[in-house]
């Protein structure tokens, strides 16, 4: 008799008010949809991040017979230098910030030059003493990079660092920015749902003020009064975070999956088992949202 | 079963107390009219009874509790042992007589077989056999008010609270309220009647409470309504 009776009052105040009800659904499932969107985007960055970085190497490329890099004023690189950089690499300032460091001959060079440029005309006309010879050093912390190669530049006997860092830094500053920017749009959509759930019950309290003197006189117990406005909040919420749910999981599969990925064919993008994780994060958020704005509307506008 | 001591009540907006150091005691199974001209405190008598506002200072007791000590989540329980009549009736319109009477029932959570059996018991009770299925736009004044008593005694509650209940109907259907409410009174209900009605007090000839500006001015067993001006 409860139960049915506390359903019919929420089907009948949901009727009443379709057209805000409506409105609660798509705000909530926009906002739940930006909020799903950044926490897959900071996934999406850390994922690349950790795949970029690993790869993250500082090489040291060392002078050769032709250098004009005025460290390589007294020609080829000679011995003693290779073992004053063997020497900083493995008991230097740097050497707690480096993981492990190999060295590459020109010969080994002139063998990975061939492979990556594999049937290009350019391997024609090359030789091994073109390539400079190498340190190619794996860092501990790639975000250290930047320390590593400074110790090493205008060295003797150095001709140039190249840190790879460098190349992602702007596109991880971009990303960043992105994620920021999706942070942002949720958060203001999730406030404007939040006023939207307390407007929406202050609205469907009014209109069904008759009811509730009536119910308060005959001694209906609070919980009993409120409980169906709450329920009425936390039903459109829950929708409007099923139909984010679906347009995250949409999206990732058709847009980040199909499109990006076939068109790309890049690796280590984020797939629908991600957006998966987060449909519960989106569900809680939603119904936590509309509870707790309608717990304080209550407090405020219906007192009993 | 209502006593009040020494009670004040004043509203933030006004300036005078509109009860002002009040006694009274109202026993068990008394028939009382509250009378006085508007803002004479008759309002905030009722609803100071009903826990709907608290008194500044003195204490009010209602059906055994000090209303000043009962807990907000106790009020809905206690509200069970009273029923209130308004003058406005105050039916829901969308809903047939007999629903009204049944949503009163359903809110405070009673099982549909004790619904279904009370509904008509009550119903002929006020005099409104065959009327279940009927809208308060369907129903005459007098028998929109019968609903709303029958909405009120539907519980059985101690202590039967009247805000004007014929203050919109001509004097013969008054009269037919009147004695509806005398039955009621008649079953062991306390009833407290607020009223305008000066024919009225003087047929029935029961205590007479009259209020001027929050303060009683008399309190008269068998009393009439104007004997004090």
């Amino acid at each position: 008799m409860r139960a049915q009776f506390v359903l019919t009052e929420i089907g009948v105040g949901l009727w009443r008010n379709l057209s805000i009800t409506i409105s609660v659904i798509i705000v909530t499932a926009v906002s739940l949809f930006f909020l799903g969107s950044g926490l897959l985007f900071q996934r999406q960055v850390n994922e690349l991040r950790s795949l970029l970085y690993d790869e993250v190497q500082v090489s040291v490329f060392l002078c050769g017979a032709e250098s004009t890099a005025i460290s390589c004023a007294d020609g080829e690189v000679t011995q003693e230098q290779r073992d004053a950089i063997v020497a900083e690499l493995t008991d230097g300032e740097v050497a707690p910030l480096i993981e492990e460091f190999t060295y590459e001959s020109k010969e080994q060079a002139y063998e990975r030059f061939l492979v990556q440029f594999e049937g290009s005309p350019i391997t024609e006309n090359l030789t091994a003493d073109q390539l400079p010879e190498s340190y190619r050093i794996q860092l501990v912390d790639p975000e250290q990079s930047a320390t590593v190669a400074s110790r090493f530049e205008g060295q003797l006997g150095v001709e140039s660092v190249d840190d790879q860092r460098e190349l992602f830094v702007g596109l991880f500053r971009f990303l960043n920015g992105a994620t920021a920017f999706a942070w942002f749009f949720a958060g203001i959509m999730l406030i404007a749902a939040t006023l939207l759930v307390a407007t929406t019950i202050r609205l469907a309290a009014f209109n069904r003020r008759r009811e509730i003197g009536i119910m308060r006189l005959v001694g209906a117990s609070k919980f009993f009064i409120q409980l169906p406005f709450m329920l009425e909040g936390i039903f459109a919420a829950t929708i409007g975070a099923v139909l984010a749910s679906g347009f995250l999981v949409g999206f990732t599969r058709v847009f980040v999956q199909d499109y990006v990925g076939g068109r790309f064919n890049i690796g280590g993008l984020v797939g629908t088992g991600d957006a998966l994780l987060v449909v519960p994060v989106l569900l809680l958020v939603g119904i936590l949202l509309a509870g707790v704005s309608s717990l304080i509307t209550l407090e405020r506008y219906l007192r009993v | 079963m209502i006593r009040f001591d020494n009670v004040t009540k004043v509203y933030k907006a006004k300036q005078r107390a509109a009860l002002d150091n009040v006694t009274v005691n109202i026993d068990r199974g008394e028939f009382v009219f509250l009378v006085g001209a508007s803002g004479s405190g008759k309002s905030s008598f009722l609803r100071l009874c009903l826990k709907e506002e608290k008194a500044n200072s003195g204490t009010v007791h209602v059906a055994g509790r000090d209303l000043a000590k009962l807990a907000s989540w106790k009020v809905p329980r206690f509200r069970r042992q009273m029923g209130v009549v308004f003058q406005d009736f105050r039916l829901l319109p969308n809903k047939s007589a007999g629903e009204n009477i049944a949503f009163a029932l359903q809110v405070i959570g009673k099982p549909k077989h004790v619904i279904d059996r009370t509904v008509p018991e009550v119903l002929q009770l006020v005099g409104l056999d065959g009327k279940a299925d009927r809208r308060p736009d369907e129903l005459s004044g007098g028998e929109q008010q019968r609903v709303a008593i029958a909405r009120a005694f539907v519980n059985r509650p101690a202590i039967l609270l009247a805000d004007e209940p014929t203050g919109n109907l001509d004097p013969t259907t008054s009269v037919g309220i009147m004695k509806l409410l005398d039955r009621i009174n008649k079953t062991g209900t306390t009833v407290v009647m607020a009223t305008h009605d000066d024919e009225m007090v003087d047929q029935m000839r029961k205590r007479v409470i009259q209020l001027e500006e929050g303060v009683i001015i008399r309190d008269q067993a068998r009393g009439v309504y104007g004997a004090a001006t």
